[in-house]
Parts: structure tokens; C-alpha cells; sequence
């Protein structure tokens, strides 16, 4: 795998039930009534029950892990809400590697519903030591280099945790 | 002084809320559990996540779930301060008693493994300026949180393991609260219209006159109605008494094929009009029939309307006695 600049990470699409609005509220022991009961959730002003900001968070780390692998390490992640995810809609999470530094790539992460966008987001992953990490998109780009041929499994060397 | 739509002096109120800053707002925190495989793994069913290095290490972006109370509570009492405790009644003395997390910035400095106990503690960083916001009016309230890990035993408070830095509107919501409304607006509908109630102002009415009265007209019948002269034969829109081009003054109203599309497009984030619910797209809308009107994009996200999108006539019922024609695009 080679990490460039300007590399897009596959879409994922994410149906918004209310079993995984709910499921992620407790898993992350979040009792807010908002986050799983409907009527409680109208009497505040809000339409239904929506996804607390802990599941989003937890998403977005996901996709980046899926992504880039086990061994791919999270630094940071830094994220805006905006539109909520209620039961029905759909969120597609998008993201961009917007800089390659040491072994470390900084991702752009979006996640939009059908109202707009549900996140905002920056996450910083420290790659695995076999991932050619490259800052210039058109130094590689072109070239069908044997490093571009995506491992496709996971090397026996030892987990650097 | 001047006292402003939630009763107070914003101020006066600022200046108290400012002076919490940099003041304690957890201390002495001790996670409810220590970290576990049952909740890692509950965690990754929830999230769907798959991934081999859990339960092993749990998700760095469960660190907030480890200092969190849950149903009961934390054991000892709530590790929040009395500083924290005040800002907050403050803010919902002053009627900002609705709350929504806005954002979340984690750093993670080494992963954390079952069996490591998690220590917290917070401090008040910063307290923002009165803001309007879509949710309301209200304060935006930032707190960051150091966790630490050790194995549970020394007093230390441990090692640095993340930091967690939370950023929370306490807001007066911007419509009042009404009963609990028969539907929930399915949030795939794109371009919806909120219902109208009691409580939330309606659009403002067309102003019919003797000019347009055929044009609201051909609406109540679901017809979008053009004028065409019948001297020069041109179309026109919107209806006026004398053609544009050659001054005739004889007409005929000729039925649309309601095919169009967008020539071009605003997208209103601000300011909010009572009745509309920003963002959302308005549409210069050039019908097949050559003429252009300026119309509402339905079925479309705001941020996906394209210049050059066709797009099909449809007739929105806004509240029980107008309906207005309205535009739903085919996204590309």
C-alpha cells in the first residue's frame, strides 16, 4: 500500500437505524433520553432521536481503520457535527489524505445525510512501518510501481503496539 | 443596559460565564470500569467495526466512553466541580438550559488495554461570546480532559494517556417546544417542509392582484401558467399586462410543460426568515417553454443543486391554504 497526498478513501455508507443510534449511545453509556427514546427526544424540539457525537466519533475512526489496516494507529481525531443523523437517513463518510508526513497521514473526513453534512473532520493515523507513506502525488502517480500492489494481507511481522 | 430576547444583559452575562475560564471543571474522575474486553467488544458491535487489533487494545475513540457515568452515576458522586456545577446554572438560569455537543478533539498518546484504569480530571478552556446559531442562541462552553492510566493501584493518577477536549452549545432552543408532534420529519427527505403549527409562523401570502390573479389561478389547479402574446408570439413570465418585446397588450395564458432547468442558483444560509429553515437552495428555474422563474429545489440536497440540472415541476402544500409550484431535481 503507498499513502499519497490527495489520495480519496473509498465511500462508506452507513444506514441510520435506530438500532445503531441506540446501540452506539450505550456502548458508549451515553443514558442522554435524546439519543433513544423518540417521544422524549419531540418534547425537546427535535424531530426524533439522533446519533450522539461519541457513535460519530467512533465511526470515523472506524472508516480510518478500515481503511489503513489493524496495524494503523489512531493520533488524533478532531470532529464537527452539523447536520444530525436521524433514524432513515443515511450517512456517507468521504475522506482525503490531505498531507504525508513520517510515517503519519493527516485525513479530511466528511461525513454528509440527507440533510447536509453530519461531520466534519480531521484524523491523524500513524501508518503501519510496511505502508510507503509519500507526500508528492505525481512523483508515483503514473509509475505502476511493485509498492502501488495493495498487500492484501496482514504480514506476520510482530504488532508494533 | 440593554436587555436582550432571553431577559438578560448579554453583557453583563458574558463578563460572569468569562470568568470561569481556565477553572476546574472535573477533578479526581475514576472511570466507572476498568477498561474491558465486554465493553470494547460491545462497542465494536455497535460501531460495526471488525477490526483485529480490538479487544486486544480497546478503540481510541472510546476514551470519553471510560469516564462516563452512565445510568447511575459514578459511585464516589459526579467528579464535576462546583465550578462547572455554576456555569451551568447560570447559563440555564438565563434560559440556555438545552444542550448539544458541537464538537470533539481527541489526542491519543498511547493505546489503552483491558485491565488499565482510567483517572480524569477537566478543566473550563474557554467560554465563546452570545451566538445565534440554526438550534437557538446561546454559549458555546469548551472543556478539556486529561485521562491517565495506571493499573489502579498507585496514587499517582498515572500515565498520560489521551486527551480529550469537548465542546458543548447551551442554547435557548429557537422555537418554542411544542407537544409531541404525530410525525417525525424523515430526515431523507431532502428540502422538506417543516410542518407549519401553532407555534411557528407561516410563509408570507403571494400578493394577488388583477395582473396575476390567472397565474394563482392555474396553481389552485396544479397548472403553471405562462402568458404568451398573442402578437409577437413571445412567452413571458412573470405576468404583467403588456408584452416586454413588442407592447401588445392582447395575451393568452398558455399551460407550462413544468420540464426546466436550473439556470442558476442561491443557496440561504443567513439570515433565517421565520418560516424557512436554512440552508436551503432557491432556484432560477428556466422552463423549456424559454421563460425563467424563481422557485424552491425540492429532492435535492441544498448542496448538491447544480447549475444545469433538470429538474420537474411539482406543487408544495406549505400550510392548509397555499400551495406553491416548486422544482424537484434528478441528482446527477
Amino acid at each position: 500500500m503507498t499513502v499519497r497526498t490527495g489520495d480519496e478513501l473509498p465511500p462508506l455508507r452507513i444506514p441510520i437505524t435506530r438500532t445503531l443510534i441506540v446501540a452506539g449511545a450505550l456502548a458508549s453509556r451515553d443514558y442522554q433520553d435524546v439519543h433513544h427514546d423518540a417521544e422524549a427526544a419531540r418534547e425537546k424540539g427535535s424531530p426524533d432521536i439522533f446519533m450522539n457525537i461519541l457513535t460519530t466519533n467512533g465511526l470515523v475512526g472506524r472508516y480510518i481503520t478500515d481503511h489503513f489496516g489493524p496495524r494503523a494507529r489512531l493520533r488524533k481525531v478532531a470532529i464537527r457535527l452539523g447536520a444530525p443523523n436521524y433514524p432513515g437517513d443515511e450517512m456517507v463518510l468521504t475522506g482525503e489524505v490531505t498531507s504525508v508526513a513520517e510515517g503519519t497521514a493527516e485525513v479530511a473526513v466528511i461525513g454528509r445525510n440527507g440533510i447536509g453534512h453530519h461531520v466534519t473532520g480531521k484524523v491523524t493515523v500513524r501508518l503501519p512501518s510496511d505502508v510507503r507513506a509519500t507526500a508528492d502525488v505525481r512523483a508515483t502517480a503514473d509509475v505502476p510501481a511493485a509498492a502501488d500492489i495493495p498487500t492484501t494481507d496482514i504480514p506476520a511481522t510482530a504488532d508494533a503496539r | 443596559m440593554t436587555r436582550d430576547e432571553l431577559g438578560v444583559d448579554p453583557d453583563e452575562l458574558y463578563g460572569r460565564l468569562k470568568a470561569y475560564e481556565g477553572r476546574t471543571a472535573a477533578s479526581g474522575g475514576t472511570g466507572r470500569d476498568p477498561v474491558n474486553e465486554p465493553m470494547i467488544r460491545h462497542w465494536c458491535e455497535a460501531m460495526g467495526d471488525t477490526n483485529p487489533a480490538y479487544p486486544g487494545i480497546a478503540p481510541p475513540t472510546m476514551l470519553q466512553a471510560w469516564t462516563m457515568g452512565g445510568l447511575a452515576g459514578h459511585p464516589g458522586g459526579s467528579a464535576r466541580s462546583e465550578a462547572y456545577d455554576e456555569l451551568l446554572a447560570l447559563l440555564d438560569d438565563a434560559g440556555c438550559a438545552s444542550v448539544v455537543a458541537t464538537d470533539c478533539e481527541q489526542e491519543y498518546l498511547r493505546p489503552l488495554r483491558p485491565g488499565d484504569q482510567v483517572t480524569f480530571d477537566a478543566v473550563i478552556e474557554s467560554v465563546s461570546p452570545r451566538k445565534t446559531t440554526k438550534l437557538g442562541t446561546g454559549y458555546f462552553v469548551t472543556t478539556r480532559m486529561n485521562v491517565r492510566a495506571g493499573d489502579g493501584e498507585d496514587g499517582d493518577g498515572g500515565e498520560l494517556v489521551g486527551t480529550h477536549r469537548f465542546r458543548i452549545l447551551k442554547y435557548a432552543p429557537a422555537r418554542p417546544k411544542t407537544k409531541a408532534k404525530p410525525e417525525p420529519k424523515p430526515a431523507s427527505e431532502t428540502n422538506r417542509e417543516p410542518e407549519p403549527t401553532a407555534d411557528r409562523p407561516r410563509r408570507p401570502r403571494p400578493v394577488i392582484n388583477r395582473d396575476n390573479a390567472g397565474f394563482w389561478e392555474g396553481v389552485a389547479r396544479h397548472q403553471l401558467l405562462i402568458q404568451r402574446c398573442l402578437d409577437c408570439g413571445a412567452p413571458r413570465f412573470p405576468w404583467l399586462p403588456g408584452c416586454g418585446g413588442c407592447g401588445s397588450q392582447r395575451w393568452e395564458a398558455v399551460e407550462a410543460s413544468g420540464a426546466g432547468t436550473v439556470f442558476s442558483y442561491v443557496v440561504m444560509h443567513h439570515p433565517p426568515f421565520p418560516a424557512f429553515d436554512p440552508p436551503y437552495a432557491v432556484g432560477l428555474i428556466e422552463l423549456a417553454e424559454g421563460v425563467r422563474m424563481v422557485s424552491g429545489i425540492t429532492g435535492v440536497p441544498y448542496d448538491k443543486v447544480r447549475i444545469g440540472m433538470p429538474v420537474e415541476l411539482e406543487f408544495l402544500r406549505v400550510d392548509e391554504e397555499l400551495e406553491l409550484p416548486v422544482f424537484r431535481g434528478a441528482e446527477a
